[in-house]
């Protein structure tokens, strides 16, 4: 069973700088919605960028540990304007 | 992955223009992820699935050959699109029409 923070603790390792929220869908520890924004991901497509974020979850996902991890990812610049988004402090 | 599971990837995707690498098969998914990919991409036009969960060694082969650790995963015209996530997010910025159409 995973917790959400174990997971966006994980993401912010490997991407230094990102916003990330994670949440649990089902209450299971195994199905996550995924938020993050990086300061990579400028001029990055949208699969470099979900590969970046699946890097650091690969051993999880591999072993089915995480079973679904449904992803959205954003610039820097796409977050700030994301209506509702709670805000890490800089 | 064997040499003969990867020609037989490289050729399902260059023999049909939409290919889903799903759990289950178009008309009977078996997963939330793979309906919904193959629900928007179908509302242009016809998907060949192809079942991982019948094909052990295709579940991994797959995964493999993307580098892609998740399952559906979607090719248009023999190119490597992503995940559900990304079909979503194309059909939402009305980009996923063109993708299809070349």
């Amino acid at each position: 069973m995973l917790e959400p923070a174990e997971l966006e603790r994980r993401i912010r390792a490997a991407l230094p700088g990102a916003q990330v929220e994670v949440r649990d869908l089902t209450g299971t520890g195994d199905h996550f919605e995924a938020r993050v924004a990086a300061p990579g991901f400028e001029g990055l497509g949208m699969l470099d960028q979900h590969q970046a974020v699946y890097g650091p979850l690969r051993d999880l996902l591999d072993s089915g540990s995480l079973h679904a991890l449904a992803l959205k990812t954003y610039t820097l610049e796409q977050w700030k304007r994301l209506p509702g988004r709670a805000r890490n402090p800089p | 992955m064997t040499p003969d599971l990867k020609t037989r990837i490289e050729r399902e995707i260059q023999s049909h223009p939409v290919v889903v690498f799903m759990k289950g098969n178009p008309l009977f998914p078996r997963c939330g992820f793979s309906a919904a990919a193959v629900q928007m991409l179908q509302a242009y036009g016809p998907v060949h699935g192809i079942d991982v969960l019948a094909e052990p060694e295709m579940r991994e082969g797959i995964k493999e050959f993307t580098r892609w650790p998740t399952i559906p995963q979607v090719f248009i015209r023999g190119r490597f699109v992503g995940g559900s996530d990304i079909v979503r997010e194309l059909e939402e910025r009305g980009e996923l029409k063109a993708l299809l159409a070349g």
